[in-house]
């Protein structure tokens, strides 16, 4: 009986841990269709925090102001989305420069501390250009790829998500055009999982960290 | 097949005599498998064999379905006679049925060597028959659409081949035109009418090159050029996907690919060429694989040039710059 009762037990908590999943910010409340929704985001090289504190990740800033750990978001389609990053982590080279390029946003383009960019040399050391890329913001299926200028390592950079202003940091702002209802799954395509074969696993591999879902919705 | 009730017994010895009134089971089964046989086949050659994917946006799709449709139609009469033979006997021969002996023990039990060499040789036959019909058919589409490895055997008899490189990673596809520059993008744009020599390689672990409705597979690995053809046939959309478990983005890592008209890929390829030379600059050389840094997070990619495989020189394109 008390093994029945540990088998139980394992099965439950496996059960349990596998539907886990981070909340879901839903930008969708109170939406005026035609209007832009704004959404902020920010990147940090270590969350501070939960089970895994060094890895990297994103946080989302909900619509009552709070930073929460997560990257699923509930967005209206058809709709403009107008995305600010708060980039806190260091960076370097892109594995694969086609992703320095941006693509899919309106205009082709974003603004870095205000200005326009189209593309990120990662391989160039310039003063607008210090430390390369640090991640990606990309949703593969609606063709939409912004690189995120990196902060220099050398910078105290934050450690204990949110991040505030204090700490070095770019802030990258772009649009983009959502589809019509579906899940879409974005990523960061930068291998930042540190520790992990190819830089691809960990935080790469698991959502609430580096990758999730755009949920639009009608 | 024979369920002749007057045939040779087992080991050749002869069968006792049929009693007489009783049916020729043979010519009945035999008259019923061929009857389902030809209607079955006729049916799906006629209304299934037309729709049979991948379809026919390449030659190596053609192949693919027409070879689907071969393998039913002579497989279909295969099963066919299975199927009436045990529902033959199982209606005929049953033991509860008046008058009939019962199986175990008896002649027909101890197997039937006609029979058994009418079962081997045709089945021989028809494997042996499908072993030279496959061969042929990789051969006559250039390997019919799967990756061949670095020194393909079966090439296309084309003049010119377009060579398209197909760059794997998690969890995408890039794709590298040579012959324009080098240039690199997410979007897969081939021409009607043409032959395409895909190299597949792999910036990280091992992927699959899955261009569906094209009819074309090739395994993607890091330092590895895996060469595979077709030759386009028709304009339109295809499916690109991973086919091969690749982490957990696996199931997200697939596009879509386009075949325009020549005049349109021309003018696709000679903008994007010019749209994306800022961006072709900082890429490495154009190589036939490369050689990740695999030392965690960022890095590079470089030309891995301690094995160039092939030369784009042999199809007629140009050498890319590097």
């Amino acid at each position: 009986m008390i093994v029945g009762i540990g088998i139980g037990l394992i099965v439950f908590l496996a059960a349990a841990f596998l539907r886990s999943s981070p909340p879901t910010v839903d930008f969708t409340a109170g939406h005026t269709p035609g209007q832009p929704v704004d959404m902020t985001l920010q990147t940090v090289g270590s969350i501070g925090f939960g089970a895994h504190p060094t890895w990297v990740s994103y946080l989302t800033l909900a619509p009552d102001g709070k930073w929460v750990h997560t990257t699923l978001w509930d967005l209206p389609a058809h709709t403009r989305i107008n995305v600010t990053i708060d980039q806190y982590d260091g960076g370097g080279p892109l594995r694969n420069q086609v992703l320095g390029l941006v693509q899919g946003t309106i205009g082709n383009d974003m603004t870095v501390d205000g200005k326009t960019m189209t593309m990120i040399n990662s391989n160039a050391t310039t003063a607008a250009i210090p430390n390369g890329v640090a991640h990606t913001f990309t949703i593969p299926t609606l063709g939409i790829n912004v690189p995120l200028l990196a902060n220099s390592n050398s910078a105290s950079l934050c450690a204990v998500a949110p991040c505030t202003f204090a700490s070095p940091h770019n802030i990258v702002k772009f649009s983009f055009m959502t589809p019509g209802p579906g899940e879409y799954p974005w990523q960061c395509f930068l291998p930042c999982g540190l520790g992990f074969l190819y830089g691809n696993g960990g935080p790469m591999q698991s959502v609430g960290y580096m990758d999730g879902f755009l949920k639009v919705v009608s | 097949m024979s369920a002749d009730a007057s045939s040779t017994g087992g080991g050749g010895a002869p069968s006792p005599p049929a009693a007489a009134g009783e049916p020729r089971h043979f010519q009945r089964i035999l008259t019923i498998w061929i009857v389902i046989s030809v209607v079955g086949d006729l049916l799906f050659a006629f209304f299934v064999g037309p729709h049979v994917p991948p379809g026919r946006m390449s030659d190596t799709a053609t192949s693919d379905s027409v070879d689907f449709t071969v393998l039913f139609l002579i497989a279909l009469p295969v099963l066919v006679g299975v199927w009436v033979y045990m529902g033959y006997a199982l209606i005929t021969w049953r033991a509860s049925r008046p008058g009939v002996p019962e199986p175990v023990g008896g002649p027909q039990a101890r197997g039937n060597l006609r029979v058994q060499v009418i079962w081997m040789v045709t089945t021989t036959v028809v494997v042996m028959a499908l072993f030279v019909f496959g061969t042929v058919e990789l051969y006559v589409t250039a390997g019919s659409g799967g990756g061949e490895g670095p020194n393909p055997l079966w090439t296309p008899t084309s003049a010119t081949v377009l060579p398209v490189q197909v760059i794997a990673q998690q969890w995408r596809f890039t794709y590298r035109y040579p012959t324009f520059g080098g240039f690199e993008t997410p979007d897969l744009v081939l021409p009607v009418d043409t032959t395409i020599e895909f190299h597949v390689t792999s910036l990280d672990v091992i992927h699959d090159f899955w261009a569906y409705q094209i009819g074309v597979k090739a395994d993607a690995n890091p330092d590895y050029d895996n060469i595979a053809f077709t030759t386009t046939k028709q304009l339109g959309v295809f499916t690109v996907r991973c086919a091969e478990l690749c982490g957990i983005w696996h199931g997200a890592m697939y596009d879509y690919g386009r075949i325009l008209s020549k005049s349109q890929f021309e003018t696709w390829a000679t903008t994007t060429e010019t749209q994306l030379a800022p961006l072709t600059k900082l890429l490495p050389a154009f190589a036939y694989t490369y050689t990740p840094d695999a030392n965690g997070a960022d890095g590079g990619y470089y030309p891995d040039t301690k094995d160039p495989y092939s030369n784009v020189e042999q199809y007629g394109a140009t050498t890319p710059s590097t």
